[in-house]
């Protein structure tokens, strides 16, 4: 992982109009969000790094590849893009930015549904969605899968997702054993 | 008139947060454990473990989540929140999946910019990350095959609502269709018939 090579932002960085900046852009951002902030790179790239240069290529894409390793959800990439853009200032109004609005709106149309579940209607559409849900999630899982050019990593993975489905094992550590056969170079 | 399929789903779950605290240590503790991704460590940590929901009120959750903005996964830490404890639940929810890895991550990008580039160290994590990327993908499988269980009480039969799973599965990971259309269309397809049936089960 080559983060943070180019040069960024101070940590303590004293920029009040890039931060305002940043969370004019991910305010917008936050209402197209859908299936996720991932689904918004392409554009995040053009307006931050092509047009407004806040932060360096480089920064950019390690921002992604720090979030995807880290633990926790993947949209904090959005605080790492206002970190190496503007900071700690610049983190904190990215990610207030972007969650905001899809926030206020997933609580109303969730309290909406919940007070409505007795409508055919709202069974219907929790019912109907759930083979959807299972569909995207497992598409998920493939494309982050390891192509068959690493038939090792496919392997571990393949064992992982048996290991998941049918026993109890904790999951920290399929991610420990995975960190070690990688840091080995077995997969 | 509610659906007889949902009491079975009361009963089934049997645990709830007892505070907010209880509600804010329970999503940090998933959230540092979610890497590559929190949705497995997620049905894993609140339907198996602590019994908060059931795997079907799970994917529902999940189901409401994904067609609205916003990351899926805090989406549903805001409605899981939400049914326990209001919307300072919701609150504490989101609070507790973002805060502790956000300043995780942060420290680390501080210290990946301090420390000089050494090729060795390099090398390792580089292929640790490789090697936690295929269990993250592994683990997402596992969960959506643990997940698939409730399909057997779905409205429209098994082989249906798995036929159904597998065209949204191509859709996304074949034709590569934007998520929109997949959920608009397919989606809406799929909840119009599940209502024919439930209209037609209906007294």
């Amino acid at each position: 992982m080559s983060a943070a090579l180019s040069p960024a932002a101070s940590p303590l960085a004293w920029a009040p109009e890039v931060w305002w900046e940043l969370f004019q852009h991910f305010l917008a951002w936050s209402l197209m969000s859908i299936g996720g902030a991932i689904t918004l790179v392409s554009d995040m790239h053009r307006r931050l790094v092509a047009e407004a240069g806040l932060l360096t290529d480089e920064n950019f894409t390690a921002a992604i590849a720090l979030a995807q390793a880290a633990p926790g959800p993947n949209v904090l990439f959005v605080g790492l893009i206002g970190w190496y853009s503007a900071g700690l200032g610049g983190a904190l109004t990215s990610l207030v930015g972007v969650m905001i609005p899809s926030s206020t709106l997933a609580l109303t149309a969730s309290r909406w549904v919940a007070s409505r579940r007795d409508w055919l209607g709202v069974q219907a559409f929790q019912s109907g969605m759930t083979p959807v849900t299972i569909g995207l999630l497992l598409a998920t899982g493939w494309l982050l899968a390891p192509s068959v050019q690493h038939p090792a990593a496919l392997l571990l993975s393949a064992a992982v997702a048996l290991l998941v489905w049918r026993t109890k094992v904790p999951l920290m550590a399929l991610v420990a054993l995975g960190a070690v056969l990688g840091a080995l170079g077995w997969v | 008139m509610p659906d007889p399929a949902l009491a079975v789903s009361e009963e089934e779950r049997t645990a709830r947060p007892a505070s907010l605290r209880e509600l804010f240590i329970a999503f940090t503790v998933l959230a540092l454990q979610g890497f590559g991704g929190v949705i497995a460590i997620a049905e894993r940590e609140l339907c198996e473990r602590r019994r908060w929901l059931t795997a079907r009120e799970f994917v529902e959750l999940l189901g409401t989540a994904q067609v609205l903005p916003g990351p899926n996964v805090c989406n549903l830490s805001l409605m899981i929140g939400d049914r326990f404890f209001g919307w300072r639940g919701a609150a504490v929810a989101l609070a507790g999946m973002m805060t502790a890895p956000l300043i995780l991550m942060l420290f680390l990008a501080w210290v990946i910019a301090l420390v000089p580039h050494d090729s060795t160290a390099h090398g390792l994590v580089r292929g640790a990350l490789t090697g936690i990327a295929a269990v993250a993908a592994g683990q997402i499988v596992g969960t959506v095959l643990r997940l698939a269980a409730p399909l057997k009480q779905h409205p429209l039969s098994l082989g249906v609502s798995l036929s159904l799973a597998a065209a949204a599965f191509g859709m996304m990971a074949w034709l590569r269709w934007p998520l929109v259309w997949v959920l608009l269309g397919l989606g809406g397809a799929t909840c119009l018939l599940t209502y024919a049936v439930l209209r037609r089960r209906a007294p």
